[in-house]
């Protein structure tokens, strides 16, 4: 088809102006890809939950503890598998900087639970042996070059003083978006400590992991646990686990629709310097255009030569920025594991570059489009450019 | 000879849509670095007036903030037996101590929950803010299950307003009044007496205990003898640089993303521009070859489309900075992640980020019109002269 | 061939809008053109005589007025029926030769052959003759950059015959170029006309390109003024 022909000839008319443009689009929607995939992050956390799995914390705030000897009484009700009790314990390894999240937890039903952190059973036995043991995710164990058998040291925060750990596993996701950045040792180690420094503060845990057979049985478990503890000294909050990832992303959501729409600003700033770049074209271009049209070539060929072009150079940007988007996301969930340990390109996120790099092509020809092809063949032939 | 700038000026307006089109991308860009650094400005500044730096503000050591703290009864005699401490003018330590935890309060908009500062106060906290004035209704009576709530919290969360009721630590608490603390944390707190809280919610223990110092300059003496106490493990912080902390995680957050972003879209923004100051000298190819001819020299026309390019970044940045001090209507309420309570703040516009915002769309037209610039200005005479 | 004039001209009027200015370019024009002539349109600028060869090539409209080309009244054809008609009856020759930068010369010329349903090889064949014709047939792999002004007039030239219309209009057709070429151009028409009975209309300031032509019609302020 002579349209496709003329299209690729015209694109390469000035190479430079293709060039950037091109590298514009690219910039465009890596941006637009990186943003996306920051925000699915954001997400990741419930996403990954499980179905069967329920959280129950102090329906206060997460800033209240919950006795440990509710843990009996959970397992007794109608529905529940299996409880385990974890704290979040905060602990910051050598600087603040190192940030990962470290939890005191029920280690046996722990990880029963969290069957997507896998273990070796070796390691999964020395760990369950050894009460100062620990378990690391690979990625952490990675970043800090820890073996098994290294003694590390944690600082708390909301548990003063100086706590040493064996690392006993190194565990990894079942999934690629299983968050392999975290820490856990025994509840049983923080809190025979605590009967010694802080009796006070013993005998507590932060949530109750829950696991029910079946997802339809969540609901009426979750009822049942927090009717349980009704009224007593502590009141429970019972959520699955999704409902309680979605509730922190709902906490900082102010920051999340900022990011989103700071990613569709990225396109739009394209879009104007794609459709400042093929007005200008166009317009250096319309005294061949009003001689195609003279010569009887109708809006077809014309709108076709003009949107063609366009539509090809931002495709031809899309692409390349989809292609070096995958680097870049590497490169930012390697060094920067702290902030988003898990950054991995989705393919809707593939499928959106593709979108909006269409979308921007499209809406950069309207205008030149329009323009070309409703010109007067005496008005343009009138412009030598 | 130069050339007027009026040429250059004339130039872009003869061109409109294109001089339009290339602004935008500029000014967009513009808007999303000076919105960034808008937001990150206006959430320290909220911490930071949050607090007064005559005020101490002492924790449990190790503790980021007041909600991980704990300070036990006797431990918070010692620190009320310290000399420094100012006496107000009814003849009482200018000193409380505080209780401060966190409940959920479903938002009003959304319904969703969020984490909300109850502090337990004493008798002198009050006086300890200046920052925070009564607006609406009267304080809490001793000894009664009634608290005040900050202005954002009783326009965002059910059960806030003034008259309205809250349940936690199994009872019932009554809305008596509404404080208004300007643009500081304190908004995004409910007060209430701290005996009550205490029992209420279980907790023995303080969270922190605030005192005016006598004068300012005997800070470090106090923080060293507090630090260096074996029967105390506290830390000792100005309630400036308490607060100051506390917004580090997410304002370098903010900052961090806002570079990262602003450093993108200004690639988009330049190469706009290069687009546009390449296809400008293309078009004027002629024009610049009769100037030569008529004897301006080389730099005069490299000047000549700098300024172009100049004029365009800098009408893209008075558009960007224009639409960025709207953003100063708009309040963000979301969660710190390093107190990890609710925080209200808004958008600050200071001179400084006008400033750097009129700068950097200079620099993105210099920029993008250097190099066309130069084409420009090293054109043989004749070569310009014979193309058409 | 036709009895009678091939091109009927009758009280034909044309005005432009300028802003809010209403300019009368022609006004009430009344000629014919016999087939197989060579006509020349002169005049000052300003004069309308490149509005009036626009209204005879079919790519402007009269405001009133009626152009009749080999039996077919022209300002009664819609913009899709008009443009299928141009592709057809009429090539055209412009001063800066409008040729399509991005192609090379045979594929300038096979462009007009694009709207038709020939063949491959027929367009190949049409286009090899025409450029024959015009004695370009060596640089048919040129791109319009790389031929001098003169060639690319001749490329426009054969262009304008491949699909053997019923008119050609030149509009100033030597303006660009230089005596030695522009002579060459005007003997190229010349043999269009003497050896395959082509009918030209040309728009010309150039009074050696006037000589060529074998009738001279001078247009002033929008009127006819001498046959």
């Amino acid at each position: 088809m002579f349209i496709l022909k003329l299209i690729i000839r015209n694109c390469f008319r000035h190479p430079l102006r293709l060039l950037l443009t091109i590298a514009g689009v690219a910039v465009a929607v890596i941006a637009f890809g990186l943003l996306r995939t920051l925000v699915e992050l954001w997400y990741l956390g419930a996403e990954s939950s499980s179905s069967t799995r329920l959280i129950t914390r102090n329906s206060i705030s997460l800033v209240f503890s919950l006795p440990i000897s509710y843990k009996e009484k959970i397992r007794q009700v109608q529905g529940v598998e299996k409880v385990a009790n974890a704290n979040w314990f905060g602990g910051i390894y050598k600087t603040e900087k190192n940030f990962f999240p470290n939890f005191a937890v029920d280690p046996q039903n722990y990880l029963d639970l969290y069957p997507e952190f896998v273990l070796s059973p070796e390691e999964r036995g020395a760990f369950l042996r050894d009460r100062k043991g620990a378990v690391a995710g690979r990625k952490l164990a990675a970043k800090h070059g820890w073996k098994i058998g290294d003694q590390i040291t944690l600082k708390g925060t909301i548990f003063p003083g100086q706590w040493e750990f064996v690392l006993r596993g190194i565990y990894r996701g079942a999934q690629r978006t299983t968050d392999e950045s975290q820490f856990f040792f025994h509840w049983n180690y923080l809190n025979e400590t605590l009967k010694q420094t802080m009796a006070r503060r013993a005998d507590q845990t932060g949530i109750f992991v829950i696991g029910v057979k079946k997802a339809d049985q969540a609901a009426e478990a979750a009822e049942a646990v927090d009717a349980q503890f009704k009224n007593s000294l502590a009141e429970t909050l019972t959520e699955t686990e999704k409902a309680f990832q979605l509730s922190f992303v709902a906490m900082t959501e102010a920051i999340v629709i900022a990011i989103q729409i700071v990613s569709y600003v990225v396109i739009v700033i394209i879009m104007v310097v794609a459709a400042n770049t093929m007005a200008m074209t166009a317009r250096e271009r319309i005294a061949e255009y009003a001689t195609l049209k003279a010569l009887g070539f109708g809006p077809f060929h014309i709108g076709g030569v003009i949107f063609g072009e366009s539509l090809a150079i931002s495709l031809a940007g899309g692409a390349l920025g989809i292609a070096l988007t995958f680097p870049a996301a590497g490169w930012i969930e390697t060094e920067l594991s702290q902030f988003f340990p898990v950054f991995h390109v989705t393919t809707v996120t593939v499928l959106l570059d593709l979108a909006a790099a269409t979308v921007v092509g499209s809406v950069a020809a309207i205008f030149p489009t329009w323009r070309g092809v409703t010109i007067r063949v005496a008005d343009g032939l009138r412009r030598i450019g | 000879m130069v050339i007027p700038l009026s040429y250059s000026f004339r130039n872009l307006w003869t061109r409109r849509l294109t001089t339009v089109l290339t602004a935008s991308g500029m000014a967009m860009v513009v808007f999303v670095f000076a919105a960034t650094l808008m937001l990150a400005e206006g959430l320290q500044k909220t911490l930071i007036a949050t607090g007064s730096p005559d005020n101490v503000v002492v924790i449990r050591k190790g503790s980021v903030s007041e909600v991980q703290s704990g300070v036990e009864r006797n431990q918070a005699s010692i620190v009320e037996s310290q000399p420094e401490i100012a006496i107000g003018s009814n003849g009482r330590q200018l000193l409380a101590k505080e209780l401060v935890v966190l409940i959920n309060l479903p938002k009003r908009d959304s319904n969703k929950p969020s984490n909300v500062v109850i502090r337990g106060v004493g008798e002198e906290s009050l006086l300890l803010r200046p920052q925070v004035r009564l607006v609406e209704g009267r304080m809490p009576r001793p000894g009664s299950a009634e608290v005040v709530a900050g202005m954002n919290i009783a326009k965002r969360f059910k059960g806030g307003g003034l008259g309205e009721t809250l349940r936690f630590g199994m009872r019932t608490w009554t809305v008596v009044g509404v404080f208004d603390a300007g643009a500081t944390g304190f908004s995004s707190e409910i007060w209430g007496d701290v005996d009550q809280l205490m029992q209420a919610f279980r907790r023995p223990v303080y969270s922190s205990v605030v005192f005016k110092l006598r004068d300012t300059g005997q800070f470090q003496a106090l923080k060293e003898r507090i630090e260096s106490d074996p029967r105390l493990t506290l830390e000792a912080k100005r309630e400036t640089r308490y607060y100051e902390d506390q917004s580090e995680a997410m304002a370098t957050f903010l900052r961090i993303m806002g570079l990262a972003l602003t450093i993108i879209f200004s690639l988009g923004a330049v190469i706009g521009a290069m687009i546009t100051m390449y296809a400008a000298v293309a078009n004027r190819i002629t024009e610049i070859g009769t100037l030569r001819a008529l004897g301006f020299t080389r730099t005069s026309i490299l000047i000549a489309f700098v300024c172009e390019a100049l004029f365009l970044g800098l009408l893209g940045g008075v558009v960007g900075m224009v639409c960025a001090s709207f953003m100063q209507l708009i309040t963000i309420s979301t969660m710190n992640w390093q107190s990890f309570a609710e925080l209200a703040f808004s958008f600050t516009l200071t001179p400084s980020i006008i400033g750097k915002g009129l700068l950097f769309s200079l620099v993105m037209g210099l920029v993008g019109g250097v190099l066309p610039a130069f084409r420009a200005a090293n054109m043989k005479i004749v070569d310009a002269l014979r193309a058409s | 061939m036709t009895e009678g004039p091939l091109v009927e001209i009758v009280n034909v009027a044309k005005s432009y809008r300028r802003g809010s200015q209403v300019v009368p370019v022609l006004e009430d024009i009344t000629f014919s053109i016999a087939a197989g002539e060579f006509l020349a349109l002169m005049g000052p600028s300003g004069s309308g005589k490149s509005t009036l060869l626009n209204l005879i090539a079919g790519i402007d409209t009269v405001d009133s007025g009626t152009i009749t080309i080999g039996g077919v009244n022209i300002t009664t054809l819609a913009e899709t029926e008009l443009a299928a008609w141009r592709a057809l009856h009429v090539g055209f020759i412009f001063q800066f030769y409008n040729l399509m930068p991005v192609l090379t010369a045979f594929e300038n010329v096979e462009l007009p052959l694009l709207l038709t349903r020939l063949s491959r090889r027929d367009r190949r064949e049409h286009v090899a003759t025409v450029l024959e014709l015009v004695g370009l047939a060596d640089r048919m792999d040129h791109y319009p950059s790389q031929l001098s002004g003169g060639q690319q007039q001749r490329v426009a030239i054969a262009r304008a015959m491949v699909t053997d219309p019923t008119i050609l209009v030149a509009d100033e057709p030597t303006g660009d170029l230089d005596r030695v070429s522009a002579g060459e151009i005007l003997s190229l028409m010349d043999r269009l006309v003497a050896d395959f009975g082509k009918t030209i209309i040309m728009v010309t300031h150039d009074p050696r390109a006037a000589e060529k032509a074998h009738l001279i019609r001078h247009l002033e302020k929008g009127v006819l003024t001498n046959s």
